[in-house]
């Protein structure tokens, strides 16, 4: 019943396209891609390295003092296959002075700060370099809201935002993103031994398929539940998916005009490109 | 109808900029004349792009606009099929396509099925044209119909029963549903539906695609021309521009139709008797009895 199997070849043009499409329409050649050492920035910097150059695109890589050694390995791995730019920003100094006026803050608070103190980063080189931010969510995670507002989830362009972490896998094998990357658990690498899967509580295999049904099916929860899928998890990801739709739209905006920006003033991203 | 060359301009319009587009369709115009193309077909919204939105009103053009006379009068040398927003009589907008031909305009269709679920969000902006008629052309009796369209098969035996021998179809179709299917899942349910529509009403079909991107959406291409009998007579790439040239001659239509009479045993009688009593049923409960 869901089969999220991709012909990988088709989606590798379309992504490919869509790329070199909307930066340049943007007036753009270059991008500016956060390379972490897990599968979904090294997908993104694979397809943007086919779709642009190698020498137009930037990896900045941004390690914290707690990273993994095996996350900067991986990233070096992803830079020295592809043989783009590559630059490495320490985000220590910064992190730690802020939260030296804060140190009682939790794990939380202290992810979204690190996730947000690269997206400054990456912005900044940005404009330094004259190049877009390429995403690098995945659709699992922004459904979840798995992710920091302002943080990851800032970019310009995201070629990976409609594919589910297990199709952001077997496009990374198709593309010949190194195995060792592909095949890890997946991690946001914020504290030592973080894995994805048991910060969630379920796997990616269990829960795109139940996103797929949801969403791309435009299944209920009781269909789901019909079919056989536990109910407190069926009913689990629907809140999360609910509980986190602030993170996919722009900010609320009081409606006072007559015409309000996304309301009712409403045109293409692509306006004039 | 006679023998004669067509094609299909497989173009990647740029959104909401007409004078751009203008020198698109003049350059592809130019190409299939060097090409002794006799009708050449754009994509659905051609000269204007697809995912408008409030840019809709912006970008209109009325029938007799100066800015299709360069295209007016290149049709002196090659028949074209384009499509823009028609700005009608009581500021009505439209998505339209007009068969340019002999310098003159012959026809304009206007779109009659609006989408607006999904993705698609037409009728917010759009007036929905109130006719399907086939039109005669010096190749031969023709209508169009516009992508959404093609989905209504009534709208598609209106045309054919008024005498259409050639169906085109311009389209702006964003690929949807990544699986098995190649290179989308809607793209081939189109591909399955033009071929049976061929064959149904014995019919040659012009399904002209665009390709490009739009915020993100990436339209698929696979302009295709289907003949009298469903077969495919030539098919364009996926997902890149392309000039699809086909050959058509009336007997190939003969032939078929001689095969397969089912245009001369239509009950069309029958089908307005029918369409009266479920219209009646409409009217009061449901589904007339």
């Amino acid at each position: 019943m869901v089969d999220l199997r991709l012909e990988c070849e088709t989606v590798r043009k379309i992504l490919t396209g869509f790329i070199d499409n909307e930066v340049r329409k943007a007036g753009f050649e270059r991008v500016v891609v956060g390379l972490s050492g897990g599968v979904d920035s090294a997908l993104s910097a694979f397809l943007a390295t086919e779709a642009l150059g190698p020498q137009n695109v930037w990896a900045i890589l941004m390690p914290y003092r707690t990273s993994s050694p095996e996350s900067a390995a991986h990233a070096a791995l992803v830079v020295n296959t592809l043989g783009i730019h590559s630059l490495t920003v320490d985000i220590t100094p910064m992190v730690d002075a802020y939260f030296a006026g804060f140190p009682d803050a939790d794990h939380v608070r202290r992810g979204n700060k690190m996730a947000r103190e690269r997206m400054t980063i990456l912005f900044d080189h940005s404009a330094r370099l004259g190049g877009l931010v390429l995403g690098t969510s995945n659709k699992t995670e922004l459904l979840l809201g798995y992710g920091t507002l302002y943080g990851d989830m800032a970019s310009a362009v995201n070629p990976l935002g409609d594919l589910y972490k297990t199709q952001v896998r077997q496009l990374a094998r198709h593309v010949k993103v190194p195995t060792v990357i592909v095949e890890k658990q997946p991690s946001a690498d914020l504290w030592a031994g973080q894995t994805d899967e048991a910060e969630l509580g379920f796997t990616y295999e269990e829960v795109d398929k139940v996103l797929s049904l949801l969403v791309d099916q435009r299944c209920e929860v009781p269909d789901l539940i019909a079919e056989g899928f536990d109910e407190k998890f069926v009913r689990a990801v629907y809140h999360k998916v609910q509980a986190s739709q602030y993170k996919r739209r722009l900010p609320v905006i009081a409606k006072v005009s007559s015409r309000t920006i996304d309301r009712d003033f409403r045109y293409p991203r692509d306006w004039g490109r | 109808m006679r023998r004669f060359r067509l094609a299909v301009a497989q173009i990647a319009p740029v959104l909401g900029d007409v004078e751009k587009n203008l020198a698109l369709h003049e350059k592809v115009a130019r190409e299939a004349i060097s090409q002794s193309v006799n009708l050449l077909v754009f994509p659905e919204l051609s000269l204007t792009g697809y995912f408008l939105k409030d840019q809709v009103t912006s970008v209109a053009l009325a029938g007799e606009e100066p800015a299709l006379a360069a295209l007016r009068n290149l049709s002196q040398r090659v028949a074209m099929v384009v499509g823009f927003v028609e700005e009608a009589p009581g500021h009505r907008f439209h998505n339209a396509a007009a068969y340019l031909e002999g310098g003159e305009i012959r026809h304009i269709h206007r779109k009659v099925y609006l989408p607006t679920y999904g993705i698609f969000d037409e009728q917010r902006y759009l007036a929905a044209g109130g006719r399907v008629r086939a039109f005669d052309t010096a190749l031969g009796r023709m209508a169009i119909l516009i992508c959404e369209d093609m989905w209504h098969p009534a709208t598609v035996g209106i045309a054919a029963w008024d005498g259409a021998e050639i169906l085109l179809c311009p389209s702006a179709s964003p690929g949807r549903g990544l699986g098995q299917a190649e290179p989308f899942q809607n793209s081939s349910t189109w591909e399955r539906v033009i071929r049976a529509y061929g064959d149904l009403f014995t019919c040659f079909v012009v399904y002209a695609n665009r390709v490009g991107y739009e915020d993100g959406a990436c339209f698929w291409g696979g302009s295709e021309v289907v003949g009298p009998t469903g077969a495919s007579l030539a098919k364009a790439r996926y997902l890149e521009e392309d000039l699809l040239v086909a050959a058509v001659d009336a007997g190939t239509l003969r032939r078929a139709r001689i095969a397969n009479p089912l245009l001369r045993d239509e009950r069309l009688d029958l089908t307005l008797r029918e369409v009266e009593r479920i219209l009646r049923g409409q009217a009061g409960e449901g589904p007339g009895g």
